[in-house]
């Protein structure tokens, strides 16, 4: 129905916004490519051409193996926590309880504290193995004191990051659980299914999508943790909590490996590409609807 | 639900969800508790909940450091002003998209929306370099057009899907009765759309106070936002738990209380309106 002017004007509104996305995306992507292909390190100015060596360097690394390693730990124990747990706390707030509201803004507040804050909080005042409240916790059932930070490094970050996560897990969780239809769930009940089939043939097909799109959008942003580890351990002891991204900063600020870093920044992508596929066909979905 | 549900399992699962709410409320309760202590309550073992010397000394002192406000004044000017720039490219791009699509109009959210996927590090290094030649690092302009383009595509699909429950109908209408396009948009489609607008702008000043990435990498003082600020207390130079409590009371706060408002638009934003 538009008519030829409005489809010009159309183009010309969005215009900006697409060739501007475009060169963002573009640009830096083409310049990491090619650095990933250069011997280029910041304390040396000649740079050479290296092939696949950086690829080569990158991956060999013995480094490179923990960091996947701990990548996958990171989002894998995280998500397990925030799927679960978010479920059962979707499920607890949806009940008819007093203060629900109160409840709700308790639960979904980790969700609002910046990254840097709730990482140095954890790390002095809740981790602190001589004056902290789980050393405190610990001593009051008679066991020592852990040093959370040094003797389970990446498990301490697990628990901070789902700490962060859980609320939003928890959020989109509920308001799914929200537009559930009531008569069918009345229907059930008179039906005679109990909690436990009701929950399993009606709850969690009904959640279903709402879970998927927690894992998938939860991954993207677990695969970035970054400023959890900067300050908290610093990716170590050794290479302990260091991650994907994190080495790559590694990489490219503390030791100026300009090629390396490019390389591992080119591997997240083909990373980060696989889990963004499966998430980009279930919105795509749910856009024709 | 209509169901009647016995008194004391609604009891039960009132205390349940209590204590557990309140257990994970506690570090941001414990940081606030923390804030109005002495450097030495701070750090007494055992912990003292509430009954110590309440105090504002912490707060003076993160005041009286000259630089605070300059932090507080950064992450509001990077915040607001990427938000803002973004609204301003995203608003027409999201009316065309929404009332006037095209073909390609899905395709070309869905690779606008692809854009977020793009892991941050794998455009660390370029970006590191550019601004670092042409002077942007550790500037708040450098910072302003990095998360401008980092809100882009979630504030052109907000926009878009507040858009799209707005009847066509009714602009039309207005075009028939003779409105240019720029009347069409200032006086029919904005006060509709002010709700969705203001929901949206929510959402990306909550997102980009919090950022943790580009801040942390790209500025060092000059332009610190409060995230790269409160992440220099991690230094071990000492035992100011007191400080970091009030200095970090003070940086969640605001944002705090905007986030409990934004309940709804955040689940909207945060799954691309693929949980409403």
């Amino acid at each position: 129905m538009a008519t030829m002017q409005m489809r010009t004007t159309a183009r010309a509104m969005m215009a900006p916004a697409v060739i501007l996305l475009l060169v963002w995306m573009a640009v830096p992507l083409a310049a990491t490519l090619y650095y990933s292909f250069q011997n280029y390190t910041l304390l040396n100015p000649v740079v050479s051409f290296a092939g696949l060596d950086n690829y080569y360097y990158f991956i060999t690394d013995p480094n490179f193996g923990a960091a996947v390693l701990n990548t996958i730990y990171l989002v894998g124990g995280v998500l397990l926590i925030t799927v679960v747990g978010g479920l059962f706390l979707a499920l607890l707030i949806d009940q008819p309880i007093f203060g629900q509201g109160i409840v709700r803004i308790l639960v979904i507040s980790p969700f609002f504290v910046m990254p840097t804050v709730a990482a140095l909080v954890w790390k002095n005042m809740l981790m602190n193995p001589i004056y902290g409240i789980f050393a405190w916790l610990l001593s009051l059932v008679g066991l020592p004191p852990i040093d959370f930070l040094a003797q389970i490094p990446l498990l301490s970050i697990i628990l901070i990051v789902a700490w962060q996560w859980l609320p939003f897990a928890t959020l989109i969780l509920l308001t799914a659980l929200q537009s559930l239809d009531g008569e069918q769930m009345e229907a059930a009940e008179m039906d005679g299914a109990g909690v436990v089939s009701r929950f399993i043939y009606l709850v969690l097909p009904h959640l279903s999508r709402a879970i998927t799109v927690v894992i998938l959008i939860e991954t993207i942003f677990l695969l970035g943790v970054f400023a959890e580890i900067l300050v908290t351990t610093n990716g170590g002891p050794g290479t302990a909590s260091t991650n994907l991204p994190f080495l790559v900063y590694t990489q490219a600020l503390l030791n100026f490996d300009v090629g390396s870093a490019s390389a591992g920044g080119i591997i997240a992508v083909v990373v980060a590409n696989i889990v963004a596929f499966f998430l980009m066909r279930i919105i795509g979905k749910n856009l024709e609807a | 639900m209509a169901r009647s549900v016995t008194t004391s399992r609604r009891i039960t699962f009132t205390i349940i969800a209590w204590v557990i709410a309140l257990i994970l409320f506690f570090p941001i309760l414990w940081t606030i508790i923390t804030s109005f202590k002495s450097e030495g309550d701070a750090i007494a073992f055992p912990p003292v909940f509430l009954n110590f010397h309440w105090t504002l000394d912490s707060y003076r002192e993160v005041q009286e450091r000259s630089d605070y406000l300059l932090h507080v004044w950064n992450s509001a000017a990077i915040s607001f002003g990427s938000t803002l720039i973004a609204l301003l490219i995203s608003i027409p791009a999201a009316w065309a998209m929404a009332f006037n699509p095209g073909k390609r109009t899905k395709d070309i959210l869905m690779w606008m929306l692809s854009t977020k996927m793009m892991p941050a590090v794998a455009v660390l290094v370029p970006f590191y370099l550019a601004f670092k030649n042409l002077g942007l690092l550790d500037t708040k302009l450098g910072l302003i057009i990095i998360l401008t383009m980092m809100n882009l595509p979630i504030i052109v699909w907000m926009l878009y899907s507040y858009f799209k429950e707005i009847p066509g109908e009714i602009l039309e209408a207005a075009r028939m009765d003779g409105a240019t396009l720029g009347k069409e948009i200032v006086y029919v489609l904005a006060p509709m759309a002010v709700p969705g607008i203001a929901s949206t702008v929510l959402l990306n000043i909550i997102l980009s106070w919090n950022e943790a990435f580009w801040t942390l990498n790209l500025s060092a003082s000059l332009a610190a936002p409060l995230s790269t600020f409160i992440a220099s207390y991690s230094s071990p130079e000492g035992l100011f738990w007191a400080k970091l409590s009030a200095a970090s009371t003070l940086a969640i706060g605001p944002i705090l209380v905007m986030g409990w408002f934004s309940q709804k638009q955040l689940v909207r934003g945060l799954t691309f309106g693929a949980v409403k």
